[in-house]
């Protein structure tokens, strides 16, 4: 584990306690830890606007959400994120994990 | 928390607006959390696949005690598609997509769709009747294959 990633505080499920303290650099070594390596351009994107409607509204976005009010076709958000694409792609944004049932 | 569920198979018996939203939302769900997902939609479930149907999920407004009317009112013209209406309303807000959104979804996030061949041959319908989201029709022995260690939910 590098240095950045322990200055850090982390939950128990591994999301970032302040949301704040985010880096693209940091984004890049969680996603690792989630066994998504190479985040893309795209990845990016995705993180972003769950940043923004995190900061915005104080949660992370619905998958619904990105698909119908960002553009995100839900099959791409499953192939960029496998194995839980709303926990993961908010574990990676460093926002909270999302509480929706949708 | 620790989840060591891999898979669930959810078996989808029922035609009303009620019966059917349970199944869709914890499959999603169990894609969402990483876990596959498969529907068999048997008897009167197979209304949320069928393409002249899907579009007409309604609320049972008669012989169920939690709508809080009484039965003889529930059964009026028209109760179910108001009582269907105001639900849809309040799901709306909640961002639950109606039905035949909700099983492209489902579809498109990698959850596993199927008809029960013995209720199709029951209702004379044809895979044609189907839309075009649902992977096979299978018998119960061929839908039991597929589910190989999956925890089964009946809604």
């Amino acid at each position: 584990m590098n240095k950045q990633m322990t200055e850090v505080k982390f939950d128990e499920e591994g999301f970032l306690i302040n949301h704040t303290d985010w880096t693209e650099e940091l984004a890049k070594t969680i996603a690792d830890s989630e066994e998504i390596y190479d985040l893309s351009q795209r990845h990016f994107e995705v993180i972003y606007i769950i940043r923004d409607e995190y900061t915005l509204n104080g949660e992370a976005p619905t998958l619904r959400r990105l698909t119908k009010v960002h553009g995100f076709p839900t099959k791409e958000l499953y192939q960029l994120f496998p194995g839980g694409p709303g926990k993961k792609a908010a574990k990676i944004a460093g926002v909270k994990k999302p509480h929706g049932c949708i | 928390m620790k989840n060591n569920t891999k898979k669930v198979a959810i078996i989808c018996s029922k035609g009303s607006l009620d019966g059917i939203y349970p199944a869709l939302i914890l499959a999603n769900g169990a894609r969402m959390e990483g876990m596959d997902a498969l529907i068999f939609f048997t008897f009167f479930g197979l209304e949320a696949i069928t393409k002249d149907k899907i579009k007409h999920i309604q609320v049972a407004t008669v012989g169920n005690p939690a709508m809080h009317i009484p039965t003889m009112l529930g059964g009026l013209p028209g109760m179910s598609k108001l009582a269907t209406h105001m639900m849809q309303k309040e799901m709306d807000k909640l961002d639950i997509p109606h039905v035949d959104e909700f099983i492209e979804m489902l579809d498109d996030a990698g959850a596993e769709l199927y008809a029960c061949k013995l209720a199709m041959d029951m209702f004379h319908l044809e895979s044609e009747d189907l839309i075009d989201r649902v992977k096979d029709v299978l018998t119960v022995g061929e839908f039991y294959e597929k589910t190989d260690d999956a925890k089964i939910i009946f809604t």
